[in-house]
């Protein structure tokens, strides 16, 4: 028999809020700062401490439920869910249950060629918790709590995606546009975004859904689509055999590459989830909601669209240019300063500038917030090109050099006079030059293959080191072309 | 002058007036408390060397402020006790639990902070029932408080150490909080006035949390005029509680310098809170103080609150429901007590069990059976609506009545043990407090008498959520006619 598998798949994202979701401390890199440093009574959770809400954080999720096309609660909730643990100060998280900050949303991907709506069950507020560092000697587990209380939005899909290359593109399409709206930076080695996937197998065809196992603690685009190849294996397998699906929390062992059971479904827990009521319910006027709406930014596909329209890239180098925010914004800026159509800058860029980097290890941003290349600068390379003040080779030895030195096109050329050779007579006796020591191809072209031309005009091109511009070579060898023929 | 013999209002004026020091006013009050307090037990920190201090710091201010005109604070120099569920830098805080034994807090809870900062003096952290929970104070993991008018016999509780050392006259004024009486009960059972605000008009920060939606920091005083003196400074919006009202806060002491007459005070009086097993004399000290409300011109009628009969299963499912989750956090990882056990899990069982008293234990798994799954609909969920029944029956009757009136406790004091082994009829003891802790409104608790035996008997009145202003103003005319809170027991 053949089994579709039905997946549905939480996603907890920090926001990238200054503070943390209920108090002051400061949200810092967790995996740099120094344990238990970025703590204060409420976020340990000592007697006495209450919560209050960070305002800047329901911002950011209701940014993302407007994105997602939610119906944003007027109303919502916050309830404890409680459960022991050491990494949980409090002995219940803050999150919400029963009215989330907002539902019914919808998020489009582009699995293959065809474009697939899921859509978004809810999305909800709460806070993380510590981590926990388990010491094998002396056997010891140490606790540190900067990350407790940061903020999280939780967004939980339906079940409506049936292969790895659907929850791949849900996964990359969703962090995508957290980094369009700046809520989150996308940065997953830093765990800033993990998943939760849920699934089940059923036979091709039905619609009722089979039993679900969830796969918890998934850091990695990696590990999601690893965990879940292996999870419909395993059901399919056991499926197969007319064994049943046990209904439990499963881990994924990375090292291992298997799934292994942490909880049965007896052994859930049972949160006890209740209003908290420490915190009235967060109220979300017309007003505010509109004030957020103002700062959604122009979304991916809206902006893929632009691209094609605006620029007349074709949808390919435009999805490539949207992949990233700052991509998408380099790309226009370098447009701006170029003056040249879009399509030759995309080509520089897609082709020329991201092989460079590539190989170099580098990302546009650069490092330490420093830019490669600033885009200004890069549109000004491609603008030299274009009014024909370098040629085009030079153009791309150029952009290795400005990379490589962080100096501007403007300098290198004063520098190095790497500029074209514009002086007319030198530019006629280079191509005087070449005539006289290739008569067979002068011979054959004055025969009627004027197509030896293009040959020509490369030997130019060496013999001055590519510093000639090759339609005003291609105008001087026609013209020497015709005068010989006459003489 | 003999400074026990003054009110807080009064030993304001007195400092003042430069007719007493500070620094004399604290000893004074600091040998009492120290000489009484093997017999009472009603502190589990008195900080004696700090408050004389602090004392003569004040005194300090005063001296600058006579020469530059500057007032300082209004409680200037004025010792207090604070009940020790409360968190205040410089003392522990055990919630009167061994699972906080040596817990220093590392802030200060808003009240206290507000006090402090008009300029008074902590003295000290009074007993209580172990995390508020308990109506005698013989919860309390470190012994319990006696009565002061009879040391057979309990306090009241929870906050039946602040009570005690107010009544003892051992502090001038002492803070408590109310989860379901825990302030009005023990002022009764003490004969001292005993106010809880309405929920969110004093900010809870720095509270050890008990039942969250219920709890309140509130006063135990000599005098209404105290209560309201206290309230004025502590009341009032902050931000580090989201439950705190934002509403302005009324000059609650000037609105007493009316004079005592309650003409067109309408004063309701539920005939559901008086039942069928009420210690008579306790019936009749307070319709007999009924009789002197009207006799300084309110107007009394009976009222129905129908609702009544079921504030007692509600607030038993709401308060261990918020409390189960609240003492969560006492788990040994962070502050605290830690008995190590062998892993993780036994670790807690030591921590907790040992940590935590039986009557803790009670509550926290009554709250965790009512939150748990398939249960929560019937109890936590079903306590709620009737919660908002209640809430709602209040309201109506303010629309006809301006305060509601009625004993605070159907008898008076108990024996210290009588009731240990029987929590319901504990449990009983909150009956006629419960109903204003679930709907979140005032309640002031104000001596009436004294029963056969020469038990303090206490008069309750009840007003519309922030209307602390009306039962200030009933209490404080009743106090005008009347003597009992001059009077004090004999130790």
């Amino acid at each position: 028999m053949e089994w579709e598998p039905v997946v549905g798949l939480e996603v907890h994202a920090e926001l990238r809020t200054q503070s943390k979701m209920f108090c002051g401390c400061a949200v810092v890199d967790c995996t740099v700062a120094e344990p238990n440093t970025h703590t204060c009574p409420v976020c340990l959770g000592m007697p006495g401490s209450l919560p209050v809400i960070n305002r800047r954080a329901v911002d950011l999720g209701l940014r993302v439920a407007l994105a997602l096309g939610c119906r944003v609660a007027p109303v919502s909730v916050f309830a404890r869910k409680n459960y022991f643990y050491p990494d949980l100060p409090k002995g219940y998280q803050i999150s919400q249950y029963e009215l989330p900050l907002a539902a019914e949303g919808v998020l489009k991907i582009l699995p293959g060629e065809q474009t697939r709506v899921i859509r978004i069950r809810r999305v909800h507020l709460e806070e993380d918790t510590g981590k926990l560092f388990h010491e094998e000697k002396p056997a010891r587990s140490l606790v540190d709590l900067n990350r407790a209380g940061v903020p999280l939005l939780e967004i939980v899909s339906e079940p409506d995606m049936h292969s790895v290359e659907e929850v791949k593109a849900y996964a990359t399409t969703l962090r995508r546009l957290l980094q369009y709206l700046e809520v989150n930076s996308g940065d997953m080695e830093k765990g800033v975004i993990r998943f939760e996937a849920n699934i089940s197998l059923r036979p091709k065809g039905a619609t009722e859904l089979g039993t679900r196992v969830e796969i918890k603690n998934l850091n990695s685009f990696r590990a999601l689509t690893r965990s879940m190849e292996y999870e419909v294996e395993r059901q399919a397998a056991r499926l197969s055999e007319g064994q049943a699906i046990r209904q439990e929390t499963l881990g994924w062992d990375e090292n291992a590459g298997r799934t292994y059971s942490q909880r049965s479904k007896e052994e859930a827990h049972d949160y006890r989830y209740f209003p908290e009521p420490d915190l009235p319910p967060l109220e979300v006027s017309p007003q505010w909601l509109e004030q957020i709406r103002r700062t959604v930014p122009e979304l991916p596909d809206a902006l893929c669209d632009r691209l094609v329209s605006q620029f007349g890239l074709g949808r390919y180098d435009a999805e490539v240019l949207v992949a990233e925010r700052s991509t998408a914004e380099y790309f226009q800026r370098a447009v701006k300063t170029s003056g040249a159509p879009g399509r030759t800058v995309a080509a520089w860029l897609t082709g020329d500038l991201f092989g460079l980097l590539n190989t170099r290890n580098l990302t546009l941003e650069g490092r330490g917030g420093e830019p490669v290349l600033p885009a200004e600068e890069f549109g000004a390379l491609i603008r030299m090109v274009s009014e024909g003040r370098i040629n085009g080779p030079t153009g791309k030895s150029l952009l290795v050099e400005m990379i490589d030195t962080g100096k501007t096109a403007e300098v290198l050329v004063s520098e190095g006079s790497l500029g074209q050779i514009t002086d007319e007579d030198t530019l006629r006796s280079a191509v005087r030059k070449t005539l006289v020591e290739n008569p067979g191809q002068v011979a054959s072209f004055r025969g009627g293959k004027t197509s030896v031309i293009q040959w020509l005009l490369g030997q130019v091109m060496k013999t001055t080191g590519g510093r000639a511009n090759p339609q005003t070579v291609r105008k001087m060898l026609e013209e020497e072309l015709a005068r010989g023929s006459k003489e | 002058m003999d400074p026990l013999d003054l009110s807080l209002s009064q030993t304001a004026d007195a400092l003042r007036e430069g007719a007493l020091s500070s620094r004399s006013l604290t000893e004074t009050y600091a040998r009492r408390a120290e000489k009484l307090d093997p017999i009472l037990h009603a502190f589990l920190q008195l900080e004696v060397e700090n408050a004389l201090r602090e004392a003569a710091a004040a005194d300090e201010r005063w001296a600058v402020s006579r020469k530059s005109g500057n007032a300082p604070g209004a409680l200037n120099g004025i010792p207090i006790a604070v009940k020790d569920v409360l968190c205040v830098r410089g003392f522990r805080c055990t919630a009167g639990s061994r699972i906080l034994e040596g817990f220093q807090p590392p802030y200060t809870a808003t009240p206290v902070d507000r006090l402090q900062k008009s300029g008074a003096l902590i003295l000290g952290k009074t007993n209580t029932d172990e995390f508020a929970m308990g109506s005698s104070t013989e919860n309390s993991a470190y012994g319990p408080t006696h009565n002061p008018w009879d040391v057979t016999r309990v306090p009241g509780g929870s906050s039946g150490g602040s009570a005690a050392a107010v009544a003892a006259r051992m502090i001038p004024a002492a803070l408590g909080s109310d989860t379901g009486g825990s302030i009005r009960q023990p002022a009764a059972y003490c004969g001292v006035v005993g106010l809880k605000p309405s929920y969110g008009r004093v900010s809870r920060y720095g509270l050890v949390a008990f039942g969250s939606s219920l709890d309140c920091v509130g006063t135990l005083t000599r005098t209404v005029e105290d209560a309201a003196f206290l309230l004025e400074i502590m009341a009032g919006y902050d931000e580090c509680d989201s439950t705190s009202m934002p509403s302005p806060v009324p000059a609650y002491r000037k609105a007493l310098l009316d004079g005592p007459d309650l003409r067109g005070v309408r004063i309701g009086i539920p005939k559901e809170y008086f039942l069928p097993g009420i210690q008579p004399d306790v019936d009749r000290l307070v319709r007999e103080a009924f009789g002197k409300l009207q006799s300084l011109g309110a107007q009394l009628q009976e009222i129905s609150l129908p609702s009544t009969e079921f504030a007692l299963p509600v607030y038993y499912l709401i308060a261990p429901a918020e409390a189960s989750a609240n003492l969560a956090r006492y788990d040994g990882v962070r502050f605290g007590v830690r008995r190590e056990g062998d892993g993780l899990w036994e670790t807690y069982n030591q921590t907790r069990g040992k940590g935590f008293g039986s009557e803790v234990k009670r509550r926290i798994m009554l709250g965790t059976y009512a939150l748990s799954a398939g249960y929560y609909d019937a109890y936590y969920g079903q306590a709620q609506k009737v919660r908002t029944l209640i809430k709602a029956e209040f309201e109506k009757a303010f629309q006809e009545v301006d305060v509601i009136a009625s004993p605070v406790t159907p008898a008076t004091a108990f024996r210290l043990g009588e009731k240990v082994d029987d929590p319901l009829s504990m449990y009983m003891e909150d009956l006629l407090t419960l109903p204003a802790s679930l709907a979140g409104i005032p309640g002031l608790s104000v001596p009436c008498g004294r029963d056969s035996i020469g038990l303090p008997v206490g008069l309750q009145l009840c007003g519309p959520f922030l209307g602390e202003e009306k039962i200030l103003k009933v209490g404080w005319a009743f106090q005008q006619v009347t003597r009992w809170h001059l009077e004090a027991p004999n130790l």
